[in-house]
């Protein structure tokens, strides 16, 4: 790699934590505005797109070849399976002899 | 480190140290047969209590509630964590992915044997909860909360956090070799082999690491949950705490049914390098098995609530997971159908590892039958917790723990020590496991049928139960697993003595066509001289207008 | 001390190098085990929303200096792989240690903010939302550590100029790491 190349890449790099950086930055302020919806969206979306740049651009999928992608993301999508096949039961407030109180959103702050 | 070094290694590198796949390959073997050892006395001691129960147990002693509880835990815990996988995968594996594809050692022997090391440790915390105060963990090899958290409930204070850890070891060091497992295959084959030229055991060893390291992470994180349960109660599990022990449950078995295909598919993988070379027969549709097996891999991650059809599960997913329980038989049933194809016509060879591999298929396909009443939530309804649940289970345990690996350990025994076992001694051993096998556990899908739960220490409390027919087929499995175990010293005897009085094997007793029948058995320290190249497939037998009915994959045209 | 490699260890069937592809099969398997914990943790969540309330009591800041020290670190230690790259040892060296600072920073920021909750009375029993916040941030703070200490000792082997290419590797599993930590941040410390 010849010295001008190297520094294009460095710049590159920077690039990506600047742009990275910035989206941190919105994903703190998201929460200020106070309405829930914009706080979810600055908070998750912009995580998960500060992960694909993060695997994109720093660990080099983007170069590397497609199954190893495909191979994180057949393991996140066990994730999600698994969250499918047991959110019904874990989220479940009760069932025909029995009942489960979740915990309510005001008894938290006693402390 | 140069050769003449090599020469002057002390039996303490060689032997306990060692980073060679093959002599890690033997370690894993040895610890796994000491433990099914184990295992199988302790089935012992619980059964006398079932057919003969208040009495004492010869070698044993009176087997109190307690112990009970904690010799049928340990006894699933052991037989599936401390002998299937490791004599499966990490045994086979180990001696054979290297040699089967044509390679020097593992891709990464340093980890290879720190992978050991794990096991080994894992084994002796296992060993060691038996001797803390409150004994060893009796709350069933499944550990639902909050029998397993609370050690109110559980009575094991020490034996249950003993337990745990010692499981989650368990898991790092397959976790470990599995990674070598997949990379050496994925890297190291030898020069020529492409994706179909791959024995099907490695692609099945290795389709199960793959499943397993899937699986298995949310139950290492559920493990830590249920570790901090324990020690500092803060109640992960815990519904008066805002927890769930349902959750533990499904992190279970989201491991657990998975884990089931994980051991299945490395024995299918030696019932595939059997077959073919006692048939004299080219494997039928080696494509067949493959995506067969990767069907087989990717759908068990999909069935595993049906383990929880009366946990309170929503009825709905109930639904979904029957239909996805019973679509698991196609593949396998596709798999079967394959293999009984290669025999079709062949020129059959009745040898131990034979006979071992052939008993395999119909017992598997006995307990695949059975399980098909369980996968249904409305028949599992009435069968759940009874002996039919165990007895299914061992009819398809059995068979992969201990049928194929009886089948693999004569099938390579001559490449792991260089000497053949004694085919009489083969054989009675062969039939005595066989007809045992099935006096004890036939007995039992009877007994289950008939209302005997799982989870009864004693069935003289349970007048309904303790009808003398049903205690005649109690004692009738009981005595026929006495006998079982008595048949394994044969076993034992021949291979003890095969290992230094047995015919000399040369290079290729059964003449096969995978790599390592090319090279020396017991093969050296980097087992080949010169490492081969593939030309071919790996089932090429009897093939049309050749003078030899086998073809090595290593040999030029 | 030399260990001599099998040929195994350097052949590659696949084009991938041998120790990149089981580092990604490393994250492959880390990605269910953190995964298990997040999913529970969400779900209990969901089901909770009494939870937000224990959530609010977490500090912001504390997590959002963690998130760009680790976003920081990650850029140095890509920057490493560069130079690692490129042959220029010392300058890989140097970015190493500046990457491992930043691990330390982390954890130090992370000790801090744990002893003021912990002396508050945030500790792990207190409720399940604190049970489930230690286990995540104490698993992936062991995370750190370990990359810490490989990073440590990948380090002076870089600067004989042996095994270059154990910094890509390296480099990989911290911005896994990092990743990691992009998740748990917006789910301890900013839903709120």
């Amino acid at each position: 790699m010849n010295a001008h190349a190297q520094s294009s890449h460095t710049s590159h790099y920077v690039k990506i934590w600047a742009i990275l950086t910035v989206l941190f930055l919105i994903s703190v302020c998201g929460p200020m505005l106070g309405i829930k919806l914009v706080t979810l969206i600055t908070a998750f979306g912009i995580a998960i797109v500060k992960a694909y740049l993060v695997a994109a651009h720093f660990m080099h999928l983007n170069v590397e070849k497609k199954y190893v992608t495909y191979l994180l993301l057949a393991m996140v999508i066990f994730m999600v399976l698994l969250f499918a096949g047991t959110s019904p039961d874990v989220m479940t407030p009760g069932g025909q002899n029995w009942e489960r109180i979740p915990i309510p959103s005001d008894s938290g702050s006693t402390h | 480190m140069s050769h003449a070094e090599h020469a002057h290694q002390s039996i303490w590198q060689k032997y306990i140290f060692s980073t060679d796949h093959k002599v890690i390959g033997l370690q894993y073997l040895f610890t796994g047969m000491f433990m099914a050892l184990l295992g199988g006395f302790f089935s012992y001691a619980f059964r006398m209590q079932m057919a003969f129960p208040g009495k004492d147990v010869p070698l044993w002693g009176l087997v109190t509630a307690g112990e009970y509880n904690a010799l049928i835990t340990n006894h699933g815990t052991i037989m599936i964590f401390w002998v299937a996988m490791p004599v499966l995968i990490a045994a086979l594996g180990n001696f054979l992915i290297p040699l089967m594809i044509g390679c020097d050692d593992m891709v990464f022997p340093r980890i290879n044997r720190l992978s050991f090391q794990i096991f080994f440790l894992s084994a002796v915390v296992l060993l060691a909860s038996f001797f803390v105060p409150g004994g060893a963990f009796a709350g069933a090899w499944t550990a639902y909360p909050p029998l397993s958290s609370n050690p109110d409930y559980s009575l094991t204070p020490l034996g249950s956090v003993l337990w745990l850890i010692a499981v989650a070891l368990e898991f790092v060091a397959f976790l470990l070799g599995g990674i070598n497992f997949i990379t050496t295959m994925m890297n190291a084959r030898a020069p020529g082999m492409k994706m179909y030229d791959i024995p099907i055991l490695v692609w099945m060893i290795v389709i199960a690491s793959i499943v397993f390291m899937a699986s298995v992470g949310p139950l290492v994180a559920g493990a830590v949950m249920l570790l901090f349960d324990q020690l500092f109660a803060v109640g992960f599990y815990n519904p008066a705490k805002g927890g769930d022990p349902i959750l533990w449950q499904h992190l279970f078995w989201f491991f657990g049914h998975p884990e089931v295909y994980v051991v299945l598919l490395p024995a299918m993988g030696i019932v595939a390098e059997i077959l073919p070379v006692f048939a004299r027969k080219k494997l039928f549709g080696y494509k067949t098995i493959l995506y067969t097996a990767i069907a087989t891999g990717t759908l068990s991650m999909f069935v595993w609530a049906h383990h929880q059809f009366v946990a309170g599960i929503d009825p709905r997913m109930a639904n979904v997971f029957t239909i996805t329980t019973v679509l698991i038989s196609i593949p396998i049933a596709e798999m079967v159908f394959v293999y009984i194809a290669t025999l079709y016509k062949g020129s059959i060879e009745f040898s131990s590892a034979m006979l071992f591999a052939l008993s395999f298929l119909v017992t598997f396909l006995l307990g695949g039958v059975t399980g098909i009443f369980l996968g249904a939530s409305a028949s599992d309804i009435y069968f759940h917790d009874t002996y039919f649940v165990l007895a299914h289970f061992h009819f398809t345990f059995v068979p992969i723990a201990i049928l194929a690996v009886f089948a693999g350990i004569y099938y390579w025994y001559p490449k792991m020590f260089g000497r053949m076992m004694n085919e009489t001694l083969g054989k009675i051993h062969f039939w005595g496991t066989i007809i045992t096998f099935h006096l004890i556990f036939l007995p039992l899908f009877y007994t289950g049928a008939a209302g005997d739960h799982r989870r009864i220490y004693n069935y003289d409390n349970f007048p309904d139960l303790a009808k003398p027919y049903m205690n005649d087929l109690r004692i009738i499995a009981t005595i026929a697993l006495i006998f079982m175990l008595l048949f394994q010293i044969p076993f034992l005897y021949n291979f003890v003595v095969s290992w230094k009085k047995g015919a000399k094997a040369g290079k290729n007793p059964w003449n096969a066509n995978t790599l390592e029948w090319t090279t020396e058995s017991p093969p050296p320290h980097g087992n080949w001289k010169e490492l081969p190249s593939v030309y071919r497939g790996p089932y090429e037998y009897s093939v049309p207008g050749r003078a030899s009915d086998f073809w090595p994959q290593n040999e030029k045209a | 001390m030399s260990f001599p490699q099998p040929i195994a260890t350097n052949r590659s069937a696949t084009g991938i190098p041998t120790g990149k592809l089981a580092v990604w099969w490393v994250i492959g398997s880390e990605i269910v085990i953190f995964g298990g914990l997040l999913v529970s943790y969400i779900m209990l969540r969901l089901f909770h929303s009494g939870w937000d309330a224990e959530a609010a009591h977490t500090n912001t800041w504390f997590g959002a200096i963690n998130t760009f020290v680790l976003l920081t670190s990650s850029l140095f230690v890509v920057l490493a792989h560069q130079a690692a790259e490129a042959g220029e040892e010392k300058k890989a060296f140097r970015l190493i240690w500046l990457t491992i600072g930043g691990g330390a920073i982390f954890l130090i920021n992370k000790a801090i903010e744990w002893s003021g909750e912990i002396s508050h009375g945030l500790v792990m029993t207190k409720s399940v939302f604190w049970s489930f916040y230690y286990t995540a941030c104490g698993l992936h703070a062991l995370h750190v550590i370990a990359g810490m200490v490989i990073m440590a000792i990948i380090s002076f082997d870089v600067l004989k100029k042996q095994h270059m290419n154990r910094v890509e590797l390296i480099g990989i599993y911290w911005h896994f790491v990092d990743i990691v930590w992009i998740f748990l941040f917006p789910m301890l410390y900013i839903a709120k």
